[in-house]
């Protein structure tokens, strides 16, 4: 496929181009057998030794012919043959019988034959990277900033690889050039970083000093190699530039450890984003209700299959069936919710430990009926594109979007379930009857249908936080398992009865998690913060923000 | 947190004119349950060792061991009946030191492996000596000695149960924070003995055991030995908890029970009650779990699982808490039932189990205990 699509680009632009590449062969009569030192440089190519043809791929490169680009591309990926009845080399491109042969010279299709009467044009990893360096040079050109700049590092890489001396300056002279005509500053930065680089290995101290004087802010990791190597004796014997390159070795650590906290940071936010996802609802439902939900956990796992059944029905819009899926999620979840409530807590309100008990053996039925209907195996949910990749801030920190999304939709949730709490009827009501059962109920609401709706709210957003995990971990029977102890952490933690503790407990736990991780591992960092839990909730029984007035004692 | 806005009712415990101190220590069921017992320690070994294999009444030593399994699982059941039951205290953490018991007497069980084990290392365990280390750690001295092990298996278990009731109590974390906060215990212990660093053999525990005392574990009579032990260890620590039940001291502890502030308002130090008889429990589930080990003949860091802790729960639930005798009753049920579904329709196993906690909370407050308490009182009634 690559190939067919390798061999029309190359007729569509040999079409457009050859005109002019005809009148540069003057007096030749069709340019097929124009004897050019393109056309000598292809027919040398077959037989040329590695180091021969690294310098026709040079000065191909440097012709810029039209077709060259074609022509190396297909070199790249070795799909140059000579044919061996006559030498005459063609760009092939396996067919059913044998190979669909282009000519370079012409860019025109030259049938089919079999593949047999064929000798490939070898290539080593030598080659390659010529190859693509020279290949980058006519990305340089490109409109498309992304191609340029990937071109500009290509480039770089040949400066480390220490490609022959006219390489490099034929190398250099071209991103010289580029840089008057850059627009973009992304691509400017990096052809500067490129050219001081270039200039560490210059021969004049001076050169060198001022060098590093303008890499010294760079995080670029090639730029550190290359500092750190400048600032050992063994490879650099003036004490100016050796003392320039450790102080600015020093200076980049520096930066780099300042990025590697904020990336740490942002890893204990999105690990936080997910345990305030899985504890919010259970805020709800056990800082309002006083009802240890236990199912909470299943829950989530509903929702996270809920999702995984969505993609089922839109098989072809993965994006879509994401979107849906948390509305979706939302109601089943809530659904499910509601029914637990009236037909297993409800009789057992002012028991705690007994609704503890009982949701958790509905946990056991849920998961069974999970493994009954869906398989006891983990079953994939697929990211929509716009969640792959990761937003690449510099050299030093890069954000992957899924992490980015998660902590977005956390911070979402909350905010539209404070909405829902501090600007609706229903909130208002749940409010009251949390602070006050028999008032409220005096006061005409209707408890038993506020109750429900609660247990419905929390559970729905349980729901909405698996869809959420369905992201980050394959949906499992035990998914939910995962969570729960976890999740009474952040409640306990935060303060019962109250979101903002539930938020601010959740993201601090993510963090402290993290930030442990790396000196302790991820076990033992899991099991510090359970115990540093424990002990916590001995100096502050009613967590980080206490509920506060005559209804705590219970 | 505000839906308790009823007033707690009046200390059963302190209520003038309900004086218990009338009720004999060993009353009907006391006495039911004890004659089990010995019935099942007196017949159990004589129809396994003494009747012939061919015969219908033979027992297999399958059936001995299973049935002392069922013996540490209600051993178990009465340690938490006694602080669920008896002091309020629902502990979702109990199989920490059942499991804790159990890493006791496993460590003197392959500290006796010797020379025998698969590497023959003298001195390190198998896993020690896979995992490249040189020398025993320090916690593993000691342990070769069956007296010292033996006095680990109380010691442990008391002491995390000591210090963590200690720091809990005195807070005064109490319901379902408490609950909350010992289900967290079990689950950083299960993560802590999942590492192979804590040198506790990592996830595949301990296992391969050979011998306990000199004699062979694989051999029938060690098995009837372990199973006459743990009936013996049941029926002690039914007497023991009847005994702290009845005393003065465990009339408070219901009265903590009961009505928690109104006991301190009359002078109780509270904590100090509720500690002793959590530090108890421990203890005693740290017996059972020494007497489990033997007889399973592996321990590893899934008996931590926060599971294992509710399942527990659920037993003493079954059979109807308060009562000491009802745990052993749904600790017997419940493991029977569990034995027969999960060999005859694994997959109903969950199913089942899900909807006795549900039916149980639902409709069974007391439970089977006092469902049989209940039927025989209309009887009764209607006579």
């Amino acid at each position: 496929m690559k190939a067919l699509l390798i061999a029309i680009l190359v007729a569509v632009g040999c079409a457009s181009v050859r005109p002019a590449a005809a009148d540069e062969v003057v007096g030749v009569a069709g340019a097929e057998r124009a004897p050019g030192p393109f056309a000598a440089a292809v027919a040398e190519l077959k037989d040329a030794s590695y180091s021969r043809k690294a310098e026709l791929i040079r000065a191909l490169a440097a012709q810029r012919a039209p077709g060259t680009k074609e022509l190396l591309a297909a070199l790249l990926d070795g799909n140059v043959s000579s044919r061996s009845s006559d030498g005459k080399v063609f760009i092939v491109a396996p067919a059913a019988s044998g190979y669909a042969l282009t000519d370079p010279l012409t860019g025109k299709g030259a049938g089919i034959e079999p593949a047999p009467g064929f000798a490939k044009v070898g290539i080593n990893n030598a080659l390659r990277r010529v190859l693509r360096s020279a290949l980058a040079q006519f990305d340089l050109s490109s409109p498309d900033t992304a191609a340029r700049l990937a071109a500009v590092k290509e480039m770089l890489r040949a400066f480390d690889e220490g490609g022959s001396a006219s390489a490099a300056a034929t190398t250099r002279a071209l991103l010289e050039s580029q840089l008057e005509k850059e627009r973009d500053a992304s691509v400017k930065h990096e052809i500067e970083t490129g050219l001081a680089l270039a200039a560490l290995g210059d021969s004049s101290p001076q050169k060198r000093l001022a060098a590093i004087d303008s890499l010294a802010s760079s995080l670029n990791p090639d730029v550190y190699n290359r500092l750190v190597a400048l600032s050992d004796p063994g490879t650099e014997s003036d004490t100016a530039v050796r003392a320039a390159a450790a102080a600015a070795v020093r200076h980049i650590d520096s930066w780099r450890k300042f990025y590697g906290i904020i990336e740490t940071l942002f890893f204990g936010l999105s690990l936080g984003s997910v345990l305030v996802l899985a504890a919010i609802g259970l805020a709800i439902t056990f800082g309002v209700m006083g009802v240890i939900n236990m199912a909470h956990g299943e829950l989530m796992m509903i929702g996270a299959y809920t999702a995984y059944v969505m993609q089922l029905l839109l098989p072809n819009a993965i994006g879509a069936s994401i979107i849906l899926a948390v509305p979706a999620a939302f109601l089943v979840a809530g659904l499910v919710g509601v029914l637990i409530e009236r037909f297993i807590v409800r009789f057992l309100y002012g028991r705690p430990l007994e609704t503890l008990l009982a949701t958790f053996g509905l946990s056991l039925i849920l998961q069974q009926v999970v493994r009954d209907i869906f398989s006891a195996n983990n079953r994939p949910v697929e990211s929509p594109s716009w969640m792959a990749g990761s937003l690449q801030v510099n050299d030093a920190l890069s954000i992957t979007y899924n992490r980015l999304v998660i902590v977005l939709f956390a911070l979402a949730v909350f905010v539209v379930l404070q909405l829902v709490l501090k600007r609706t009827r229903l909130g208002l009501e749940v409010r009251a009857v949390a602070q006050n059962r028999a008032m409220a109920k005096a006061m005409g609401v209707r408890t038993d249908w506020v109750d429900a709706l609660t247990f419905g709210l929390g559970s729905g957003i349980a729901g909405v936080a698996g869809v959420a995990l369905s992201q980050l971990t394959n949906v499992g029977p035990n998914l939910g398992q995962s969570y729960i102890v976890d999740s009474f952490m952040v409640v306990v933690f935060g303060g019962v009865g109250n979101l903002w503790g539930t938020l601010i407990g959740g993201m601090s736990l993510g963090v402290v998690n993290k930030i442990l991780e790396p000196y302790a591992g991820a076990v033992l960092g899991k099991i510090l913060v359970l115990v540093c839990l424990i002990l916590f909730i001995q100096r502050r029984p009613r967590g980080l923000f206490p509920q506060k007035g005559r209804a705590v004692e219970a | 947190m505000a839906v308790q806005t009823a007033t707690p009712p009046l200390p059963a415990a302190l209520v003038a004119g309900k004086d218990l101190s009338g009720q004999r220590m060993l009353d009907r069921p006391a006495l039911a349950l004890l004659a089990l017992l010995a019935l099942l320690g007196i017949f159990v070994p004589l129809f396994n060792l003494a009747v012939p294999e061919t015969s219908a009444l033979h027992v297999t030593t399958y059936t001995v061991a299973l049935l002392g399994k069922y013996m540490t699982y209600a051993m178990l059941a009465l340690a938490v009946d006694l602080v669920w039951g008896y002091c309020g205290i629902l502990t979702l953490g109990h199989s920490a030191f059942f499991a804790l018991g159990g890493y006791a007497i496993g460590m003197y069980l392959m500290r006796e492996i010797g020379a025998r084990g698969v590497y023959g290392n003298p001195l390190l365990p198998d896993f020690m000596v896979f995992l490249n280390w040189k020398t025993l750690p320090w916690y593993w001295h000691g342990f070769d000695m069956f007296w010292f092990a033996a006095l680990m298996v109380c010691g442990v278990p008391g002491l995390l149960a000591l210090v963590f009731g200690w720091l809990a109590f005195r807070s005064r974390v109490t319901g379902v924070y408490l609950s909350i906060i010992t289900q967290a215990l079990t689950y950083a212990l299960m993560l802590a003995f999942f590492r192979n660093d804590m040198g506790f053999g990592g996830n595949n525990g301990f296992t391969d055991f050979k011998d306990l005392l000199g004699f062979g574990l694989h051999a029938p009579g060690t098995r009837v030995g372990l199973f006459v032990a743990s009936v013996v260890a049941l029926a002690i620590g039914y007497l023991t908890c009847r005994y702290v039940v009845m005393s003065r001291a465990g009339r408070v502890i219901q009265a903590v029970r009961d009505a928690e502030s109104r006991a301190r308002f009359l002078g109780y130090r509270v904590e100090s009650y509720k500690l002793w008889v959590f530090v108890f429990s421990a203890m005693l589930a740290g017996v059972a779990g020494a007497l489990y080990v033997p007889q399973v003949g592996i321990i590893n860091p899934g008996e931590f699982a926060p599971l294992n802790s509710i399942e527990l729960v659920i037993w003493v639930a079954v059979g109807g808490r308060g009562t000491l005798y009802g745990a052993v009753a749904g600790a017997l049920l419940v493991n029977y039932a569990k034995t027969y579904l999960t060999a005859a329709l694994p997959e109903m196993w969950l199913y089942a189990l899900g909807a006795l906690f549900v039916l149980v909370t639902v409709f069974l407050p007391r439970g089977v205990v006092g469902l049989v308490a209940r039927v025989a009182g209309r009887k009764a009634a209607r006579a």
